[in-house]
């Protein structure tokens, strides 16, 4: 049970850790901002929302924050299994 | 309406508010300046920088800024560019202040620090202010204020800043020159003097966590209660229904609550229109100043002034869903349909505020990171019914929609008012369905929206926006709406009518004729010349509509009989399709001269207005059209 799996794929209302935020290539604006929003490696965070059955937008906790994420951006939040 | 007040004050050492969105820079700005802006529940309410006089306990005289909220130095959006080039001392007509003020939201030490650390790492004096410390006491975060102090390297202050709680002790501190002076941990290659922006987000990261393990903050602490809210409100299926719900009951309080108000304004404008008119001699120089009152001023004012009552309700709302949290999550639910027609969740807060007015609506589209949706955002707001569209609308349907109840106890007019309102929202929609075809190939757009918690309204903040609102329309009524008014009467009263002549007066003058050469333009979609010549002045003001038609036709009116009440004239002398038309007319209507000048500001150049006006034209006058030309077949 080793690797790590993007945040979409995690279950609702579990607790997870941050293991990495990896950012699709041209997209790279991302990065900084999921880092400056509080997505960092280490961080606990939890899927506590999934829209309808296309799964746009999430709602996401980390840290003691709460954000809509497209699952685009929520994607590229990788979190450990 | 714009409510932006810049306030500008010469001199004394500059003060500047820094912080993450929506943790409170505006609230305390008020409470150390005893101004009134806009403060929400929402991140993005400020988007420009605004000044204030901030007097110390000592009496200095300082200047305090209020900058957009933002999450790092790395701006994403032309409001947080502000932010940044403000502290890099770049920023156009502004010199770098000289001490910042950092705003943490005490319940979020975690996000917050890391633009603390930033900040400081720029070499200015900084004090950090943590706001909201009620809040997190209520949730069971005790901070040692004296230790965070001592972890920061920086003074340390606590302040509700909504109920103005610590604003004197934040005025005695800043006759402290010790905190004038810059903490002495500045780090190489980050001298004041330098513009680069230089950041280590990663280590601020793990030095914020480490600064709250020492302190015992970082517990995770669940949040039950907004939570709790949030599974019912953002639910894929009850969500977007109590959206639609809320949506709903305020267009039919606009009409269900205002009955009463509206009726002792008018009948307190016949009151004092008869009682001018018999005051003063029928003939003569009296005459004259008796129809200025009369059919000038009392028809066309007190014809603006009936409908605050319904502006007052619809602000209520407003107010009430800005003050709780709900719009980032109507944002939220309304982000797949934004996203099919090319937006994100993110252009929805803009173009709400349009709802108020286009102009602030415009002006909030600075927090839309993407320039392409940025600009469609500006172009469709217009298209959202602004509150100065609604004595227009209300004016219609009292005089052609029957106040009938429909199943349910459902207010007819009601019903139509929120069909009009519904009108502008499909209208943007295609709009921005059609410039997603033509402009948005592979475009990627971020939402990465903050969803904060909720928060009840308290009856003072809505009091107080309220009477703010009731002040702005009070100014335009007195202001604009007046002097056209008074200008249109005269315009409508001379040149006198040639000896002889048989027609009303108006039909001799330059009013009257410049009415009638434009009905040729309007007649097609069945505009009389009284419309033509009203929608002249309201050029300037929406509501100018309605003072204006109160003017002419209180001036068609036989001498000596007062005309003041506008509703039955126009429902006796209009045909339905016509009315109808005039309502379709003013759904796109570009008739905002303010409108365009923000929107020119703001796009800067001449180009986006006049394609903003050319289009809206374009749609006003085909659906205007239709709707007559349906209207005239099915007999109406």
């Amino acid at each position: 049970m080793t690797g790590t799996q993007p945040l979409t794929d995690a279950a609702v209302g579990a607790s997870a850790t941050i293991a990495g935020v990896y950012v699709p290539a041209g997209l790279d604006d991302w990065a900084q901002q999921l880092q400056d929003l509080g997505f960092m490696p280490g961080e606990r965070v939890t899927l506590m929302l999934r829209g309808r059955s296309a799964a746009d937008p999430l709602v996401v906790r980390v840290g003691l924050s709460t954000y809509a994420l497209r699952s685009a951006e929520a994607a590229c939040v990788h979190v450990s299994r | 309406m714009q409510e932006a007040v810049i306030h500008v004050h010469r001199g004394g050492p500059v003060v500047a508010l820094v912080g993450n969105p929506n943790c409170g820079k505006t609230a305390l700005f008020n409470s150390l300046t005893g101004s009134r802006q806009k403060v929400a529940n929402y991140a993005g309410v400020t988007v420009e920088r605004k000044e204030g006089r901030l007097t110390t306990a000592a009496g200095k005289a300082l200047r305090l800024l209020d900058l957009p909220g933002t999450y790092s130095l790395h701006p994403r959006s032309p409001d947080e560019r502000v932010t940044r080039d403000v502290l890099y001392g770049r920023a156009v007509g502004e010199r770098r202040p000289e001490l910042v003020l950092c705003v943490v939201d005490a319940t979020n030490l975690r996000r917050n620090l890391k633009l603390v650390l930033a900040v400081k790492r720029l070499g200015l004096p900084a004090v950090v202010v943590l706001n909201m410390a009620d809040l997190a006491e209520g949730r069971g975060l005790h901070i040692d204020t004296a230790a965070l102090a001592r972890e920061l390297g920086l003074p340390v202050l606590r302040t509700v800043a909504v109920k103005g709680a610590g604003s004197a002790e934040l005025r005695a501190l800043l006759d402290d020159p010790a905190v004038w002076r810059a903490a002495q941990q500045v780090e190489i290659g980050a001298s004041a003097g330098d513009a680069a922006p230089r950041e280590a987000p990663d280590g601020d990261h793990d030095t914020v966590r480490r600064m709250l393990e020492r302190l015992g903050l970082d517990a995770e602490l669940p949040q039950l209660g907004s939570d709790r809210i949030d599974r019912v409100v953002l639910h894929p299926l009850l969500g977007p229904l109590l959206l639609a719900l809320v949506m709903f009951l305020m267009f039919q309080a606009v009409f269900a609550w205002a009955a009463w108000p509206m009726d002792a304004i008018k009948a307190g404008t016949a009151w004092v229109g008869q009682a001018v008119a018999d005051a003063l001699p029928d003939t003569g120089p009296g005459f004259w100043l008796s129809s200025l009152l009369v059919n000038g001023i009392v028809a066309g004012v007190g014809g603006v002034l009936v409908f605050l009552p319904q502006i007052v309700i619809l602000f209520f709302f407003i107010l009430v869903l800005e003050e709780s949290g709900y719009l980032p999550r109507a944002a939220f639910l309304l982000d797949r349909l934004m996203g099919s027609v090319g937006l994100s969740g993110r252009s929805f807060i803009p173009l709400l505020s349009s709802f108020a007015c286009a102009i602030p609506g415009i002006m909030a589209a600075r927090s839309i990171s993407n320039p392409r949706d940025r600009l469609v955002t500006i172009l469709i707001a217009p298209l959202m019914t602004c509150s100065a569209r609604l004595p227009v609308y209300a004016l219609l349907i009292g005089a052609f929609i029957p106040p009938r109840r429909m199943w349910g106890g459902l207010q007819l007019q009601g019903l139509v008012l929120f069909g009009l309102y519904g009108a502008g929202i499909v209208g943007a929609l295609l709009v921005a369905w059609v410039l997603k075809r033509l402009t948005a190939r592979g475009q990627v757009r971020t939402l990465m929206m903050e969803l904060p918690a909720y928060h009840w309204p308290t009856v003072r903040n809505i009091a107080l926006g309220l009477w703010q609102r009731v002040q702005i329309f009070m100014r335009r009524v007195g202001g604009v709406i007046l002097v056209l008014t008074v200008a249109l009467w005269f315009l409508a009263s001379f040149p006198l009518p040639p000896a002889g002549a048989t027609g009303a007066a108006i039909e001799y003058s330059l009013a009257g004729r410049l009415g009638h050469a434009l009905a040729v333009v309007f007649a097609p979609i069945g505009f009389n010349w009284q419309i033509s010549i009203a929608l002249v002045p309201g050029l300037a003001a929406r509501e100018v509509l309605v003072s204006s038609l109160g003017t002419v036709y209180a001036l068609s009116a036989s001498a000596g009989e007062t005309a003041t009440a506008l509703t039955p004239l126009i429902a006796h002398t209009w045909s339905l399709a016509t009315a109808l038309s005039l309502l379709a007319w003013f759904v796109f209507a570009p008739q905002c001269l303010s409108t365009l000048a923000t929107v020119k500001r703001e796009t800067g150049g001449w180009g986006m207005p006049a394609l903003m006006a050319g289009y809206l034209f374009a749609l006003a006058y085909g659906a205007a059209f239709v709707t007559y030309r349906v209207a005239l077949a099915f007999g109406a």
